[in-house]
């Protein structure tokens, strides 16, 4: 099953790419499977996720669907942030997401909860 | 856009004559070429026509060459049919580490059947040792496989020196010469060749049809029973569009063949000078000389193929990679791996196959477009996070 155009766009047009200067929470989720690796970085105030940036190595899908989680999560609290799954990133792309890449290249719900493991860490020291 | 198709050993365009050649085979002469009518002798006549000019391009006899569904179906036939046809004599059939699926997993069903395989390895640079097919020969060796040119990086193999070793050892030899035809002048008797597989739309004929070169006396099983078309070796209603399609095919290519490798070798020189210059940690796979004259094969540092082969599609580039990502197929290519490549690496790959039909306009082109390609890819990737030893690939 080819792309749909939402992914293409995405790929095409990523959101919040790129490093982030003193981010309060930086975390990494790679797929050991086919080796897509993805960093999320996240600014948190009150609570909620003001600012978020990524880096991804990997398919187009991979870092289509960063893109989207990027988008999906800024200015939601860091609770529901974390609620948001792999099927709700897919969903996002009405159906242009192919079904077996769901598994392998949506990694970035997984690397948020790495950045906000690392925030919470900083917050105790 | 100006579409750029730098794909040609995935399929090529077919030439306006080789249509032009099938059309009254579409919608004039659709006669059964069984039949006794003048509808059936037309139909018949042209077969023997396309069979005439596909033995002639390969040095064999018209009779000697059969028409079938395509290259996966020539490769099955030739190593299923020789394989269970010669079971009396022995059951071990060699290969290579690089072969295209039709041959391997053909291989690996002969396996689940009782038969051995040996799967010969390749040095870096994808050439095949004589040496190592002499080691491997047995008594009981009925067949050798090898393909005369690789579909991914377009290593060449000693097809006449292989073919000898197995002669030597009492052996078949087939060859996939799938992506040779028109490129590389294969001679079945100089290269000593029992079975060798053509597939028409690898050189501007249609799709579904193939043919398989079978040498007088062979021994050799059908897959398909039926009317016994084809000298009983392939039952079934003869495609006779897609034959005097193929026909046609493989008389312009060998009639054009010094003229097109020549163009196909300047175009692709140019690309792999220029493409290995104009970006940074970019290699290529494969041999510089022994190879396709049609075919490049890089990979690059941080960029994962298949998002630059939709980079470069964006851009109106058609190309491919021997990287697979997803949950059903997460292997990357067993031809890289075979060359020493670790999975990391073949990520990045990027295949680029030319036919006589591309220009270096078009080379041109795409090297405008490549830089800013991998530049954009690496600067959306977490680099400084991707030592070499700590991203995974499969």
């Amino acid at each position: 099953m080819p792309y749909g155009p939402k992914v293409i766009e995405h790929f095409t047009n990523p959101r919040n790419v790129g490093e982030m200067k003193g981010a309060d929470g930086v975390g990494k989720a790679s797929n050991d499977i086919d080796g897509d690796v993805v960093v999320i970085y996240i600014k948190i105030a009150d609570g909620k996720i003001i600012d978020v940036r990524f880096q991804t190595f990997g398919c187009a899908a991979a870092i289509a669907s960063s893109s989207m989680f990027t988008e999906m999560i800024r200015g939601k609290s860091v609770e529901d942030a974390l609620k948001i799954d792999k099927q709700m990133v897919a969903q996002a792309f009405e159906d242009g997401m192919p079904e077996n890449k769901i598994e392998c290249s949506i990694i970035a719900p997984e690397a948020l909860k790495e950045a906000v493991a690392d925030y919470r860490r900083k917050r105790i020291h | 856009m100006q579409r750029i198709y730098f794909d040609n050993s995935a399929t090529t365009r077919p030439d306006p004559r080789v249509v032009e050649a099938m059309r009254p085979y579409l919608d004039q002469w659709y006669g059964n070429a069984s039949s006794l009518h003048t509808f059936g002798r037309e139909s018949f006549n042209a077969l023997e026509e396309a069979r005439r000019r596909t033995s002639k391009a390969i040095g064999a006899q018209v009779r000697e060459i059969i028409f079938t569904s395509g290259g996966t179906e020539s490769d099955n036939l030739a190593i299923q049919g020789v394989a269970f046809a010669n079971l009396q004599r022995g059951n071990h059939v060699i290969t290579s580490a690089i072969e295209h699926h039709a041959v391997l997993n053909t291989c690996r069903f002969l396996e689940s059947q009782g038969f051995r395989v040996t799967y010969l390895p390749v040095d870096p640079e994808g050439v095949i040792e004589p040496e190592s097919l002499k080691s491997a020969m047995r008594k009981d060796t009925i067949l050798v496989s090898v393909m005369a040119a690789n579909n991914e990086i377009g290593t060449l193999q000693d097809v006449r020196e292989l073919g000898a070793i197995a002669h030597d050892g009492g052996a078949i030899f087939h060859t996939d010469a799938v992506q040779s035809i028109g490129k590389v002048p294969l001679d079945v008797s100089r290269d000593n060749i029992d079975l060798l597989a053509i597939s028409a739309h690898k050189f501007h004929g249609p799709k579904g049809v193939g043919a398989l070169y079978i040498r007088k006396g062979t021994s050799i099983r059908p897959l398909v029973y039926g009317g016994g078309q084809e000298r009983g070796l392939r039952s079934s209603t003869e495609n006779v569009p897609g034959i005097v399609g193929l026909g046609k095919a493989i008389e312009i290519s060998m009639a054009e063949i010094d003229e097109s490798v020549k163009k196909m070798t300047s175009i692709r020189d140019y690309i792999i000078k220029r493409t290995l210059s104009a970006v940074d940690g970019c290699y290529l796979n494969g041999s510089r000389d022994r190879r396709l004259c049609n075919n490049a094969n890089f990979r690059f540092d941080y960029v994962e193929g298949e998002a630059l082969v939709l980079s470069l599609d964006i851009k109106g580039i058609a190309t491919s990679t021997g990287s697979a990502c997803s949950s059903r197929d997460s292997e990357t290519s067993h031809v890289l791996k075979a060359i020493g490549i670790r999975n990391e690496q073949a990520r990045g790959s990027l295949r680029i196959s030319l036919s006589r039909l591309n220009t270096m306009e078009e080379a041109e082109r795409y090297l405008e477009v490549i830089p800013e390609a991998i530049s954009r890819l690496r600067s959306i990737s977490p680099v400084a996070m991707l030592s070499k030893s700590t991203v995974k690939g499969g």
